[in-house]
């Protein structure tokens, strides 16, 4: 840095070295990092437990031995089967699925500047809810890999139409515009998926099991076809989080720091789009991980999207695999979609949140 | 106050505003208008002029009784629940300083929904509720049921106070459970009950009659005075808590009695028509619009959610041949799209 | 006037402005029209900002100074005209590379909560920052010795909202310097700080200016200070400049008349020697 900010008055030595090990200044920052990989660490060996639990526990009772039976030398019995082709699949998807939901919550919260805000202010969730139930009124398509794409198709048109109502105005999208336009298309797209499952009764019967979101009944293909969206919407993501940095401070201090803004929000909203539609078409609307898991995360590593980001992902999947074991325990023999046991637990949670923090503001 | 002439009656005075005065007049002659032709289609088509006939008393016996016994109470249920959630909007979205604000975020609609479905299935499917109980029940449990989650979610909001934000953070956790259960609910019972309760759950007027006018007027004849009354602090708590305190406003006491007010009229009006939507939402805003205030405007508002939803109705009769579809979903259909294109004009008019 | 021309033929008048003897400016603005959608706020101006010198531009509410100061840091880009920084238009430079040598500093940024000093002067390294290179030591030093030049260092762990209202500007003002820019962009730095806090700010941009050789423009509503501790000023009425240079020269009783509309005698301050406005007001008119 050969412009360095002391100019032709270079700075003594021993302040800029008193500064790092006073603990101050970039000492501290260091320091910081350090426990938040190491909590990082932490989250990931949650991770590890959830996704254990996931795959030995179920409707069905069975010992420890005779999973890991199914899992390293399985013969076909009912346990093997139960395990290799429900267990895992499902176990794979709440990963995916929570992590992408994590991720594109935090990203929603910080576009939006909106603490409200989940993945279904864009539109994802009722645009995806129509073009299923379109599908299924219109060609007649009820087979999930058949509707999956209309719904991913359904969520990133209504994420761009959204997207482009936002951005109309001279300052391109901000905040604001951008809820406005994602309330009135959600309400939009809400009724007329209302109005065509009215019409027909398949299509009804089909949304209304699509609605309350569940990663159960869905096998590897789906979730390996989805995939490289997910993947793509975390690279984008990632990439994403400086910017988010910078537009943390405002548009202009944004911009006075060389931060381009309108390509950093339709970067970050493309990367909302394809992790959250992803989500939804698959599983359906699965609301509380979004909502909840950023809060969590910003309590724990502060106001940095660089580390908010992966900690958003990560307890993402935790808390929705847990949900979805709750869900298969709390029911037996049968069992609770895990959207409906998201809301059952995530709702307290939220609100306990919301009462006992000071409110944050983004 | 330069540019607005004053109205002065003895010790009361008023700023007279041109438009804010024109916006719910010609709401109020659009609605007579709409409930007119409303009344007028049907199986016994009349024209607007018999309509009116009869409305000021005239007209022939077949007529008043088509009139005044058939159409007269659905259109009226219709005008009388637009402009309760129209009002209700405008003192949420007021209240809170968002405009995405509506009375869901006192959990209510979703309370109503979710208590409504309930009876909905359990009286359905399980047939432990017979029809005629059925019928009673499902509009008392949905004003039950939202006025519940409505001071739980009040309750819940509090802490020295209701801080409009904290209100609808908690509400939004509300909402979104009882949501989430009212769609378990639906996947509990067979398709014609799912079918059933999501024609409740958009928002309808089948079938209304005086028995769902009644408790609405009465509703409305007791909270708009007294809305009015506590608006004038309204402009006042827009400005954040402070200045309102400032400004010699109880902060906390008006705003829990306006809010209490906005949940009363939303729980009367969903009751009778279930939660029709986007009427609270949209409607304040394009209020406001129209009438260029910084604010929504209470009376033009509910007069405009008045015309939303009969105007709604007329089309949800009508436009689709032998099907009849819930008003709710012509509601949004209609305001969603008017919002949008606000949203649009407001734009470009900066940037000409 | 087509865009092209206008930035080529402005190199030479440059060069020969040097030559003549004109102080050198690396950022200047000619014509420029500047406003919000048909609300035209300045129109035709031209400014040259000289380099080394602290410049203060001065004038009531609402005569268009914080419009002036975003479109010379290409937070607004002009209806007309150009703003030029080393001779290039500055909507055509890439904007990391004009955050390189400009920083501005609005007037009441927003922080997210929960941020700490030491996170915010470590975001005024952005524009240094690529995706494979987040955290150099260069950042490292450069945060430290922010944070050293704005006497914030003992509070680099606090949180914003944990600071009083002079330290957060300090700690606004260590982010603007962590950015390590040559050219510094302050709208009101000293807006709600009392007056010991508005000295210490003040004196710090003073030492910025002396000690590290930056070119610092500020937007400030006090005169006295204004003379104080500006090399030029620039007093602007309803969208033009109608005098700058040194403040003996500008800071006049007939230039208050004109500008503020204010009646008011100019003294010599006491410590500075610079122009100290007194203002008359109704109650002293008439003795």
């Amino acid at each position: 840095m050969s412009q360095s900010v002391t100019g032709p008055a270079p700075a003594p030595p021993d302040l800029v070295s008193a500064a790092r090990g006073g603990g101050s200044g970039g000492g501290a920052i260091a320091a910081r990092r350090r426990r938040r990989v190491a909590g990082l660490l932490l989250v990931l060996g949650l991770l590890v437990v959830a996704t254990l639990l996931s795959v030995a526990v179920g409707a069905k009772e069975m010992s420890l031995d005779a999973v890991w039976h199914a899992l390293v030398s399985p013969t076909g019995t009912e346990n093997d089967i139960v395990v290799r082709s429900q267990r895992l699949p499902r176990t794979f998807l709440g990963l995916v699925v929570g992590i992408a939901l994590g991720v594109g919550g935090a990203l929603m919260q910080g576009h939006t500047r909106n603490p409200l805000a989940d993945p279904g202010l864009l539109g994802v969730t009722h645009g995806a809810a129509f073009t299923v139930v379109l599908g299924i009124f219109a060609l007649g398509i009820t087979n999930i890999y058949g509707y999956v794409w209309f719904g991913f198709a359904g969520a990133l048109l209504a994420s761009v139409g959204v997207f482009l109502l936002g951005s109309v105005g001279r300052g391109g999208p901000t905040p604001v515009t951008l809820a406005l336009a994602g309330a009135a298309m959600s309400a939009l797209l809400h009724s007329l998926t209302s109005a065509v499952v009215l019409l027909d009764a398949q299509a009804l019967d089909v949304y209304r099991f699509w609605k309350v979101g569940a990663i159960a009944g869905r096998d590897f293909g789906l979730a390996v076809q989805v995939l490289p969206f997910v993947v793509l919407g975390l690279l984008l993501a990632f990439a994403n989080a400086p910017g988010m940095n910078a537009l943390a401070l405002g548009e202009d201090v944004a911009r006075s720091l060389g931060q381009r803004v309108r390509l950093t929000r339709t970067l970050g909203i493309a990367a909302i789009t394809l992790l959250t539609g992803a989500a939804v078409a698959v599983c359906g609307p699965i609301a509380f991980v979004g909502l909840v898991v950023p809060h969590v995360a910003r309590a724990v590593v502060g106001a940095d999207y660089r580390w908010i980001l992966p900690y958003s992902g990560l307890l993402g999947a935790v808390l929705l695999l847990l949900a979805d074991v709750a869900g298969r325990v709390v029911a037996r023999p049968g069992e609770l979609q895990v959207g409906i046991m998201l809301a059952v637990v995530g709702a307290p949670f939220f609100i306990a949140l919301v009462r006992r923090r000071k409110l944050v503001r983004l | 106050m330069p540019g607005r002439p004053p109205l002065r009656v003895g010790p009361a005075s008023w700023v007279l505003r041109a438009r804010a005065l024109a916006v719910p007049l010609v709401g109020l002659a659009v609605v007579v208008l709409l409930m007119a032709v409303n009344i007028g289609r049907g199986e016994f088509p009349l024209s607007v002029t018999d309509v009116l006939n009869v409305l000021v008393g005239g007209g022939d016996r077949p007529q008043r009784f088509i009139v005044l016994d058939l159409r007269l109470p659905r259109s009226l249920t219709g005008a009388l629940v637009g402009a309760a959630l129209g009002l209700s909007g405008a003192l949420t979205q007021t209240i809170t300083r968002n405009p995405l604000a509506t009375p869901d975020i006192t959990g209510i609609t979703a309370g109503a929904g979710a208590a409504a479905v309930s009876v909905i299935v359990v009286g359905g499917s399980y047939g432990s509720l017979t029809g005629q109980l059925a019928e009673i029940g499902v509009p008392l449990a949905g004003l039950v049921g939202g006025l519940l989650s409505a001071i739980l979610v009040y309750l819940l909001a509090w802490q020295r106070g209701v801080e409009g934000y904290r209100l609808v953070l908690v509400g939004l956790g509300a909402h979104a459970l009882l949501s989430s259960l009212t769609y378990w609910l639906l996947t509990l019972g067979d398709v014609t009950d799912a079918s059933r309760a999501v024609v409740w759950l958009t928002g309808s007027l089948n079938g209304r009659g005086w028995e769902h006018v009644t408790p609405v007027a009465i509703a409305l004849a007791v909270l708009v005075p007294l809305t009015l009354l506590g608006a004038h602090a309204l402009g006042a708590l827009q400005m954040g808590d402070d200045t309102a305190r400032g400004l010699g406003v109880r902060v906390n006491l008006t705003r829990a009695l306006l809010l209490l007010a906005a949940v009363a009229l939303a729980a009367v009006a969903t009751a009778a028509a279930g939660p029709v939507a986007f009427v609270a939402l949209a409607t304040p805003q394009i209020a406001m619009r129209l009438s260029r205030t910084a604010q929504p405007p209470m009376i033009a508002s509910a007069v405009l959610g008045a015309v939303l939803t009969v105007g709604s109705d007329l089309v949800a009769r009508t436009a689709f041949g032998a099907v009849e579809l819930p008003v709710g979903i012509i509601t949004a259909v209609l305001g969603a799209p008017y919002l949008m294109y606000l949203l649009v004009r407001r734009y470009r008019e900066v940037r000409a | 006037m087509t865009a092209l021309p206008a930035a080529e033929s402005v190199a030479p008048v440059a060069t020969a402005r040097q030559e003549g003897g004109s102080p050198p400016s690396r950022l200047h603005a000619e014509n420029l029209r500047l406003g919000y959608g048909e609300n035209v706020i300045v129109d035709g101006l031209d400014i040259d900002v000289l380099d080394n010198t602290v410049t203060a531009v001065i004038g009531p509410n609402g005569c268009g100074k914080s419009t002036l100061l975003r479109a010379l840091g290409r937070l607004l880009n002009p209806q007309q005209g150009h703003v030029l920084l080393d001779g290039k238009r500055i909507d055509r430079m890439p904007t990391k590379e004009v955050a390189r040598v400009i920083g501005v500093l609005p007037q009441t940024p927003q922080a997210p909560e929960g941020l700490t000093v030491a996170d915010l002067v470590a975001r005024g390294r952005h524009p240094h920052q690529t995706w494979y290179r987040q955290w150099s030591s260069d950042d490292e030093s450069a945060v430290a010795e922010a944070l050293r030049l704005t006497g914030m260092l003992e509070f680099a762990e606090r949180t914003l909202d944990q600071l009083s209202g002079g330290q957060r500007q300090r700690a606004w003002i260590s982010m603007a310097l962590a950015q390590g820019t040559d050219l510094l962009l302050l709208d009101e730095p000293t807006t709600y700080l009392d007056l010991a806090h508005q000295v210490d700010v003040l004196d710090l941009v003073y030492r910025l200016h002396a000690e590290a050789g930056r070119t610092v423009v500020m937007v400030l509503h006090d005169l006295n200070l204004a003379a104080r501790y500006a090399d030029r000023l620039v007093a602007m009425r309803a969208g033009r400049i109608v005098a700058q240079g040194e403040p003996a020269e500008v800071l006049t009783e007939e230039l208050l008349r004109e500008v503020f509309e204010l009646d008011a005698r100019v003294v010599p301050d006491p410590v500075a020697g610079t122009p100290l406005v007194v203002p008359v007001g109704a109650r002293n008119r008439s003795s």
